[in-house]
């Protein structure tokens, strides 16, 4: 007999507390898990739909925030031709339930216990799980150096720019147009480039994070060890 | 569990008679992938038919562009769920290419370059059923869609239509392969919805 | 080597919701020695194909197979490395 299900791999009800809009097809969702058993930076859930005639559907989001009691708060970027994050992000009543199993993966964490300078990389929504760890660090009140460079087509597609306008002590905040750049803005847009690493912490100490598409997350990586980054110190996420 | 994600359908499935059950219709041509896109040229391009005694015959791809072509029209089914009608491919019957083979075989295993392997009856590969295909749509076939040459085999589900295929194995047993010794069935008709290793 | 960045879409940290029923410790953080190319790396860093019509994780270096995963209603099949057989998981009634 199977046993019961437990721990990350259960499937917990979630209720729908809140939704906010983040960019146009940007979403923070905030759900309330009974029992929840907290998660660190940088984790995971899946979530799962279930359709009147029991097709079910499943998909990883990323958790944007270190959990508050049973609240957990999911990042959702609607894909155009989506099943299931056009759902979440604008169908999904306030107060209707999903299933959601984690916290999932011990891969992509930081924890305020990692020592060292942190630099975060971030592709578009990829900036999700990162300001958790941002978040993280913020609530830790880490004396560690901290860069965060965060890649967006244009400053409208720039999720949580309220938060990220104030950085926090020993934090520093890059914002790369690969668009269309705000007004005065002295770099040229464009994808990240070497240029864009100047002046970062020492190779070898800086732990890295990085997040995005494939093609950002491969680039970046590629640039980080061209920099002299060691491949053990670079960690990464793909968003499809 | 009723209650559950409430208004969440899953994409339209719609009740058409050429819609085999679970499935629904798409305008769009998924692409599926269990791993990087084989470079495969046409220049170094070979079709190899290995019977079950280990001789072997192969085309090079000029050698396979002048036998006879055919240009099938038919209905694909993913056991994904989604369902493309009328489809249009152009290529050589599999009829021919096994027209010489002296095999006591009933079952084939289709080999790719990418080293994926799907098995089928001999019976569902002969009699007009299965298409060594090169053009989709009037163009060649495109890397993503198993370009320059794949298996169309349109009455059973399209993992069974291998990608990139380089040649066809003639086996005395049946060996399942890539998905089918993964979980997926064995045979895959998807009128009778056979997803799953034990669907009836 | 022959990885395309447009064919593959996720990575191995995709594969913890999948495999956690039948791990007891988070499998992402696990250490694959690849045989074919020697390349080290986690679980969470394999490139991951799918997640349909299942999950088929490669290593980042050479591609080689490192194991295979299909996700079906009430069910998990496993296949470990190049080979043939996969084992199939039966998973806790939904809705525990």
């Amino acid at each position: 007999m199977p046993s019961p299900p437990s721990g990350a791999s259960a499937w917990r009800t979630a209720r729908l507390l809140s939704r906010e809009p983040q960019i146009s097809t940007g979403r923070t969702l905030r759900f309330t898990v009974p029992d929840w058993p907290g998660h660190l930076a940088g984790q995971h859930v899946d979530v799962r739909l279930t359709a009147d005639d029991g097709y079910q559907a499943v998909r990883s989001y990323s958790l944007a925030a270190p959990a508050e009691g049973d609240t957990v708060e999911l990042g959702v970027q609607a894909a155009p031709d989506g099943e299931v994050s056009p759902y979440l992000a604008d169908v999904l009543p306030i107060g209707a339930e999903v299933e959601i199993q984690g916290p999932l993966g011990g891969w992509f964490i930081w924890t305020p216990r990692d020592a060292g300078p942190l630099l975060l990389f971030a592709g578009g929504c990829g900036i999700v799980p990162l300001m958790a760890m941002l978040r993280a660090r913020r609530a830790a009140g880490s004396a560690e150096p901290c860069t965060l460079l965060y890649s967006a087509r244009s400053p409208d597609e720039v999720w949580y720019a309220r938060e990220l306008a104030d950085p926090g002590p020993a934090e520093e905040i890059r914002l790369i147009y690969t668009r269309q750049a705000p007004p005065g803005d002295p770099r040229t847009t464009g994808r990240v480039g070497a240029q864009d690493l100047a002046g970062l912490p020492e190779p070898g100490s800086a732990r890295c994070y990085v997040c995005g598409p494939t093609g950002f997350v491969e680039h970046v990586a590629d640039l980080l060890q061209t920099a002299g980054h060691p491949r053990e110190l670079i960690r990464t996420e793909r968003f499809g | 569990m009723s209650g559950l994600s409430p208004g969440f359908h899953g994409r339209g499935r719609a009740l058409v008679d050429r819609l085999p059950p679970g499935q629904y219709p798409t305008e769009s041509f998924p692409v599926l992938s269990i791993g990087p896109t084989p470079r495969v040229t046409t220049d170094h391009w070979a079709f190899t038919l290995t019977t079950e005694t280990g001789s072997r015959r192969s085309w090079t791809w000029e050698e396979m562009m002048a036998l006879p072509q055919e240009r099938p029209v038919a209905d694909i089914h993913c056991v994904t769920r989604w369902s493309k009608f009328d489809t249009r491919w152009q290529g050589v019957s599999l009829d021919v290419l096994l027209e010489e083979a002296e095999t006591a075989a009933d079952f084939v295993v289709a080999e790719s370059f990418d080293g994926y392997t799907t098995n089928l009856p001999l019976e569902d590969v002969t009699d007009g059923k299965a298409w060594l295909a090169h053009s989709f749509d009037g163009y060649p076939l495109a890397p993503d869609h198993g370009g320059p040459a794949r298996l169309v085999v349109p009455h059973l589900y399209f993992w069974k239509s291998a990608k990139w295929i380089k040649g066809l194995r003639l086996t005395v047993q049946d060996e399942p392969g890539f998905w089918e010794t993964a979980g997926y069935h064995n045979y895959g008709d998807p009128w009778r919805e056979q997803r799953h290793w034990n669907d009836a | 080597m022959p990885h395309d960045p447009a064919a593959f879409r996720l990575d191995g940290n995709a594969l913890a919701g999948p495999l956690a029923p039948v791990f007891a410790l988070d499998p992402t953080t696990a250490l694959r020695v690849c045989p074919a190319c020697r390349m080290q790396a986690t679980v969470g860093e394999l490139h991951v194909y799918g997640p349909e019509p299942g999950l088929t994780a490669r290593c980042p270096g050479c591609s080689q197979l490192a194991l295979r995963a299909v996700q079906q209603p009430g069910h998990l099949w496993l296949q470990l490395g190049t080979g043939q057989g996969a084992f199939r998981f039966t998973l806790p009634a939904a809705g525990g």
